[in-house]
């Protein structure tokens, strides 16, 4: 055949056909937050569960009016309080086993606490005697992440290296409304959707970003249609109703954990407070829509269902808070000290060994210490 | 007694030897990046890697530079040593977030709980006719950085044991790669691929006793080619290759610069907040008495990195530096 005839003949052939890489409509999150406090499914919740969830509520509130307090005596340098998130702060930490991870954000030191970290080591960020004051091995919690977002490509990292050394480990990462808009968690959810990796998104639409309200930051359905785009499943939940927001977070660690991949869930709750002691809320917002969400508060609804199904009475919640002040009371006790400081821990662990560059200037500041105290001691 | 033929070998080569050594030695380290599996890289430094260790040990990611370093930032908290590669200079900018608050901080945030051994490589600088946003030096921001190793190779044989040593650090290095460099050639011997060098140890590439050349990375050879010119000129240079600008070894420059009492610091990356302000600074500090004459830079000029056609103007050039080394205070000499 001459290239003349072939030319003839030739017939560019069709595209392949289009089509979805996955059917988007599984994916889709409900119509509307998944509730189970005042619902049929209550009557199915563990009644174990609920109480448990109840005093870790109870303690929680407890911890952020502590620690807003401690910033008012000068014992903490600043603290955002997550006061009416509570649900989704307890719920995140009691949605996993010991081996799992949590990765939170600056607002998240009720989960980290009910994690098991020390309460007082929780806060060594915010009183800032150093930047983590925790061992993040010890209950594989990760450092409090103050770059929005940051956290949650470690979180995929993480997962998807536990699950390369086959070890069955979830990593729940969580993240706010507005950390939505960031490149890392863009960046993190197509990760952890391309590798199936096992990890968890929590977002808590708070409604602000500091002062920005969500219309200003997304144009989205909601915060969990984005999953979607990634192709994940999204889960839409209340985020005030503790049992609901430990059931969707169970459900997705138990997914994750099974090698369905990732989950995003929004979680729609309420920053009761300002954004921090710093902030003043009344700058940009109401008080008629702060007492709306007063009206809807996580640990109201949880003791109305419990009390109605005889599962706490006066004395369940006076242990509650008995309790919740025991661990005021010690925290106080912990913070009122004032924190031991060396400042030649400041050239401590820069790099596995320290630079000659390094060295100097830690003789530099030893000596200029040791002059320090020399001027002490003559004035004294 | 075997004797092993010592052949040419590019740098590229030594470098791809390397991670494949580092891969097969420790099932830990993890290479992953855009087209490093099944392309082998841009520039075909992991070649054949995926295939021999497979993809989960040598990964095609998606296409983010702040998710690649924040994944493996997740990956070494679990216990891996990943070797990240970001595709060129100017490309890994949008990985600077996690490099500077994460990668470069976390062992001190977490008061050495939590180190992380992982190695970022990087293609960088001119001179390979590459168009916009391909032929940046981006050390200064790094050297910047407090928490991060930064190297760079300038021959064969260092470029298989510095990343030897980079990925074998347990703690995050930035390794730099000249990518004008990757295709010349040294006498190396891979079947005895040199020892493991330690990392923050400049060495003497040429001795001589005249002015000392301090320069690193691409301009290493340049400097070496000015050296043997400046013969001609009556001048005994000696060329001393930093290596590592992080840590940086104030002992073997000053050394060098006391014994010639005269130095020019030549860099490709721009001179205004570039590496030779501070290399100047630190010789002029610690060897002032010895000094016959300033100490000068010659370096790329401070203006965004030029098109492919001008960049010749641009990069330090035999010439220049020979004219720098010209301005050195021959007179009170004479």
């Amino acid at each position: 055949m001459t290239v003349m005839e072939q030319r003839g003949t030739y017939r560019p052939a069709p595209p392949p056909a289009w089509q979805p890489r996955t059917d988007p409509a599984p994916l889709l999150p409900d119509a509307e937050p998944y509730r189970v406090l005042g619902t049929e499914a209550a009557a199915k919740a563990d009644p174990e569960l609920l109480r448990r969830l109840y005093a870790e509520l109870v303690k929680g509130r407890r911890y952020n009016a502590q620690a807003t307090a401690l910033t008012k005596q000068g014992r903490l340098a600043v603290y955002p309080s997550s006061t009416g998130q509570e649900a989704c702060e307890v719920a995140a930490a009691l949605a996993l086993e010991e081996r799992d991870w949590l990765f939170p954000s600056y607002r998240d030191t009720l989960a980290v606490v009910a994690r098991g970290v020390d309460p007082v080591e929780a806060l060594t960020l915010l009183r800032g005697d150093w930047h983590t004051g925790y061992d993040p091995y010890e209950h594989r919690v990760a450092p409090l992440s103050t770059p929005l977002a940051t956290q949650l490509p470690h979180a995929v990292g993480l997962a998807h290296a536990a699950r390369l050394k086959g070890d069955d480990v979830v990593a729940l990462a969580m993240v706010g409304d507005g950390g939505t808009s960031e490149g890392d968690f863009h960046e993190a959810l197509n990760f952890a959707a391309v590798w199936q990796a096992p990890v968890v998104f929590l977002v808590q639409n708070n409604g602000f970003a500091i002062s920005v309200p969500l219309a200003k930051q997304t144009a989205a359905p909601s915060l969990a249609h984005k999953a979607v785009g990634y192709g994940m499943p999204g889960r839409l939940v209340d985020g005030n109703d503790a049992a609901a927001v430990h059931e969707v977070l169970s459900d997705a660690v138990r997914h994750a954990r099974a090698g369905g991949g990732p989950t995003l869930i929004e979680a729609v709750t309420y920053r009761v407070e300002a954004h921090t002691n710093a902030d003043d809320a009344t700058r940009y917002r109401g008080d008629a829509e702060v007492e709306t969400w007063k009206q809807h508060d996580p640990i109201a609804l949880l003791e109305r269902e419990l009390t109605g199904r005889g599962l706490l009475d006066e004395a369940g919640a006076e242990t509650a808070r008995r309790d919740a002040e025991t661990m005021a009371a010690d925290l106080r006790a912990h913070m009122n000290e004032d924190p031991a400081l060396d400042p030649m821990d400041l050239f401590a662990d820069v790099y596995a060994e320290p630079t000659p560059q390094l060295l100097e200037q830690r003789e530099q500041l030893r000596a200029e210490l040791a002059a320090e105290a020399e001027q002490e001691g003559v004035q004294g | 007694m075997t004797t092993v033929a010592v052949k040419p070998a590019t740098m590229a080569q030594a470098l791809t030897r390397a991670l494949r050594d580092a891969m097969a030695a420790d099932p830990s380290v993890h290479v992953m990046g855009e087209d490093v599996g099944t392309l082998g890289g841009v520039f075909r430094i992991t070649d054949g890697l995926a295939k021999e260790f497979g993809e989960d040990r040598c990964t095609d990611t998606p296409l983010a530079e702040a998710g690649i370093l924040g994944t493996a930032v997740g990956m070494a908290m679990y216990g891996l040593r990943p070797v990240v590669e970001m595709q060129f200079d100017a490309f890994a900018y949008p990985a600077f977030e996690q490099l500077v608050s994460h990668v470069a901080k976390m062992r001190n945030r977490t008061r050495g709980k939590m180190p992380l051994p992982l190695t970022i490589r990087v293609p960088y600088g001119g001179g390979i006719g590459g168009v916009e946003h391909h032929s940046d030096s981006s050390e200064a921001y790094y050297m910047a950085t407090p928490g991060l190793h930064v190297v760079t190779p300038a021959t064969v044989a260092d470029a298989y044991g510095l990343l030897r040593a980079a990925i074998a650090s347990d703690d995050p290095v930035v390794f730099l790669e000249p990518k004008r460099l990757y295709w010349s050639k040294d006498a190396w011997n891979p079947e005895e691929p040199a020892t493991v060098e330690p990392i923050g140890r400049a060495v003497v590439r040429r001795s001589g006793r005249s002015a000392t050349l301090i320069t690193y990375g691409p301009s290493v050879p340049v400097c070496m080619q000015a050296a043997e010119a400046a013969r001609a000129e009556g001048w005994d240079l000696e060329v001393v290759d930093l290596r590592s600008l992080v840590p940086f070894d104030d002992g073997t420059v000053c050394a060098s610069v006391r014994r010639t009492g005269r130095a020019v610091v030549v860099h490709e990356s721009g001179g205004f907040g570039g590496p030779g302000g501070e290399i100047a600074a630190r010789v002029t500090e610690r060897c002032f008495h010895h000094l016959e004459a300033p100490v000068l830079r010659v370096a790329g000029f401070d203006l965004p990195y030029p098109p492919p056609m001008l960049e010749r103007h641009h990069l330090p050039g035999v010439d220049r530096i020979l004219d720098a080394v010209g301005r050195l205070q021959w007179e009170a000499e004479s």
